[in-house]
């Protein structure tokens, strides 16, 4: 272990929490008088369009200040594990694409040498001949995708995941990315916290192996994997980060069931209320002189009111749809003389019995809603006729009887990119509970150039903004007050790129323009702030004693834009059903020399720039005229410095060149960490 | 984990017992795959004997029920004992799979 990993291990030690919960209490109380002033006191409304922003980028903070309050004022210190049920099987899981065959192996064969009993596969969703002859010499199993996969939505690690859950028995599961080697006795470590019958998952830290002592890439994260992920723990909501992970199968498989249940559940609702709305509008436009169809289309409708009475009453849902197609049959009969065949031949050439809203997914079996398909079909022009027809066609979709798939049960959930945090949250809202065991069990691959980091930063925020989008945790049922406020906390420092571009950009249009965002930067300011700037220092000074915590500061700040289209990309994924676009890096490690990637952080290098002409302005303006205040120069010229020292992280990850790797290591590229 | 394979009025009976669970479950579903293969897609899964499930072994009986109405038939379960129902309540299984109370009234009620 290097010596980093012994250091970030340690405890946050009682002393410690004790001094911490007072410094914290100090700080949000300066912080919230603060603030109190800014609103009630010093906006500058002249100038709202800059003096808005700022007050609410402050607020912004302030409310991260108390979610990281909450956090931290349960750290969990778990010690060692009870011993474990010597009965207890493991499946060890190694999850890899496209990794390099040699280090793939490198893993695996330290995984063969985990202490307790187990078995080890490789999940290798590359198929790749020379990984599953590597495999079969070393006699690993190997896991591909099984033939029904094939051409159809995979659902990249968490179809990986539940491909080979399906295909494996073991009561846990150890999850390893492909670049994270195992000790030994990371078993026999872990195994003891389930003990509990509720425990669902218990996630170890992630260490990085290839990392120097100055990080420049901000990849060790001993704030989240030491005081946060503690401090979530203490909530009983440490989170899964998808690798390093024991995991208890039946939980997942009970969230795969529980899952299959609810989306039959809600393709049958959907395709019911749709069928109402349908019907409602036929119900208008139906002839005077057509007794017959009227009648037909009231009995449908009455069938609907029935079936959605009876779910709602709890009965089986294939016995509802089941009546409800006779229903819909009966009333076709009834409509005599109708040329039932020519109105479906009417429908098939308007272009919609290919694509009536409700889809099976092949793989899955699992039914999928498309809101807006049903949207279109409820808003239509349909004679009464067709829409009797186009009824009954949605509910033949529903059935739970007509479904082709190969694998109904997915126990990994799949609504984000970052499906260990959905999963995570799904498994705490049924009831399970998860811990985190503060000490480095396996060691990895951290990315090693500029543009693979901002790819994977990205790619984690995207993740986690989806799911706040698409599954709010505020409002999540089966949550507790505490682990929704854990699963908040991460989602809203997210959010953290547009603050940042206030806090940018306000000394900048002060120190050019004059451009003042509170009344005055007086005594008053700085006796307000400067006690709540202080008290916040010193709070992060305790949480990360010992640890280096500053870059995680720097980087929250100097990955703004990183940030900012995290949240429009997400927004527009979950909003509008956009692709998810992903940052283009070039390819690294080809050989020969690697430009400044001045196309990867231009907005970071044009803030810098901006804020040092600002500050070469102000001192021009401040010798000729007098539009600007020593104090107020003061003040802006210390917030440039601040905003600079943060943002020069940036400049020293774009010059950082990987030392050459060891004549016998691993070719490590871009894709290196997934 | 026993399955024994029996015939009632053209229905396939498989009477399982023992723990129904992580480890038996791929055979049991290997089971129904194979009946259905061989034409009998009209199949009752006999729960008597079973004294645990997990959801593993849900998880096969959701993919034998897909199996066997994939090929026009259907797959019911009966006479499952209280760990088995409470399993099914639970994760509200019981509303797609419902249980019969024996094995002739899921044969009868065909």
């Amino acid at each position: 272990m290097p010596p980093q990993a012994q250091q970030e291990a340690q405890a946050t030690t009682p002393r410690r929490l004790f001094a911490l919960r007072i410094v914290t209490v100090l700080s949000l109380a300066a912080g919230t008088i603060y603030l109190t002033w800014r609103w009630g006191w010093s906006i500058n409304w002249d100038y709202w369009w800059i003096a808005l922003p700022l007050v609410l980028a402050e607020t912004y903070a302030l409310v991260d200040g108390f979610l990281f309050a909450f956090t931290i004022w349960r750290i969990k210190r778990r010690g060692d594990a009870p011993p474990p049920d010597p009965e207890a099987t493991v499946d060890v899981f190694i999850t890899t694409y496209n990794e390099p065959v040699d280090l793939v192996m490198v893993t695996a064969l330290a995984a063969l040498e985990i202490a307790w009993p187990h078995e080890t596969y490789i999940l290798d969703d590359g198929a790749r001949p020379e990984m599953e002859a590597a495999a079969r010499a070393a006699g690993i199993g190997y896991l591909v995708r099984s033939g029904d996969w094939a051409g159809r939505p995979r659902h990249a690690k968490a179809g990986n995941l539940n491909n080979a859950l399906l295909q494996t028995h073991g009561e846990f599961l150890l999850i390893l990315d492909a670049d994270q080697i195992p000790k030994p006795e990371i078993l026999h470590r872990t195994l003891g916290w389930f003990e509990d019958p509720d425990m669902a998952l218990v996630q170890t830290p992630q260490w990085f192996s290839n990392v120097t002592d100055t990080d420049p890439l901000g990849s060790q994260a001993p704030l989240f994997y030491g005081p946060i992920q503690q401090g979530k723990d203490g909530w009983n909501a440490a989170f899964f980060c998808g690798s390093n992970a024991v995991i208890r199968r039946e939980a997942l498989m009970r969230l795969g069931i529980t899952g299959y249940v609810r989306a039959v559940e809600s393709a049958v609702r959907a395709a019911l209320e749709t069928s109402s709305r349908i019907l409602a509008r036929a119900a208008r436009k139906v002839r005077k002189d057509d007794p017959e169809t009227a009648a037909a289309i009231r009995m449908v409708r009455e069938g609907v009111r029935a079936a959605l009475a009876d779910l709602d009453g709890g009965a089986a849902y294939g016995d509802v749809t089941y009546r409800f197609q006779e229903t819909v049959r009966q009333a076709g009969r009834s409509v005599v003389d109708r040329d039932l065949a020519a109105i479906h031949a009417d429908l098939m050439e308007m272009g919609f019995t290919e694509d009536i809203g409700i889809l099976m997914d092949p793989v899955t079996g699992i039914p999928t809603v498309q809101e807006d398909v049903l949207e279109e079909l409820a808003t239509r022009d349909l004679s009464p006729l067709a829409a009797l027809e186009e009824v009954a066609e949605i509910m033949r979709a529903v059935d739970v009887t007509r479904s082709n798939e190969a694998q109904p049960v997915m126990p990994m959930a799949i609504v984000s990119v970052t499906e260990d945090m959905a999963t995570c949250m799904e498994l705490h809202a049924s009831g399970w509970k998860s811990a985190y065991h503060h000490e480095v069990l396996a060691t990895g691959l951290a990315p090693e150039d500029l543009g693979t980091m901002l790819k994977q930063r990205l790619r984690w925020a995207q993740g986690t903004l989806q799911v706040l989008l698409k599954d709010n945790p505020l409002r999540k049922r089966g949550l507790t007050g505490g682990q929704r406020l854990m699963y908040f906390a991460t989602m809203w420092s997210y959010l953290s790129g547009f603050a940042a571009l206030a806090y940018l950009l306000a000394p900048v249009l002060y120190l050019t323009l004059g451009i003042l965002p509170v009344h005055a930067y007086g005594l008053t300011f700085l006796a307000l702030f400067t006690p709540y700037f202080l008290l916040n220092q010193l709070m992060f000074g305790i949480v990360g004693y010992g640890v280096r915590t500053w870059r995680g500061h720097q980087y929250s700040l100097a990955l703004f834009p990183v940030w900012i289209k995290a949240c429009t990309t997400a927004a527009g994924n979950v909003w509008f059903g956009k692709e998810l676009g992903f940052i283009v890096t070039p390819k690294v490690r080809d050989g020969g020399k690697q430009p400044f990637p001045y196309r990867l952080i231009w907005p970071q290098l044009l803030a810098m720039a901006l804020l040092v002409v600002a500050v070469f302005c102000a001192v021009v303006l401040l010798m000729t005229t007098d539009e600007l205040s020593i104090i107020g120069v003061g003040v802006n010229t210390a917030w440039v410095a601040y905003d600079l020292v943060v943002l020069s992280v940036i400049i020293e990850a774009g010059l950082f060149r990987a030392p050459d790797p060891a004549p016998s290591g691993e070719q490590t590229d871009e894709e290196l960490v997934s | 984990m026993q399955i024994e394979q029996s015939e009632r009025d053209g229905v396939v009976v498989l009477a399982t017992s023992g723990r129904f669970n992580m480890v038996s479950a791929p055979r049991i579903k290997a089971r129904i795959d194979e009946t259905v293969a061989a034409g009998n897609a009209r199949i009752v899964v006999d729960l008597a004997g079973v004294d645990f499930i997990d959801s593993s072994g849900l998880g096969a009986l959701i993919g034998g029920l897909k199996t066997a109405r994939q090929a026009s038939g259907d797959l019911r379960i009966a006479a499952a004992g209280d760990q088995v129902v409470t399993v099914l309540k639970l994760t509200n299984l019981d509303r797609i799979l419902t249980p019969f109370d024996t094995v002739e009234a899921a044969v009868d009620g065909w």
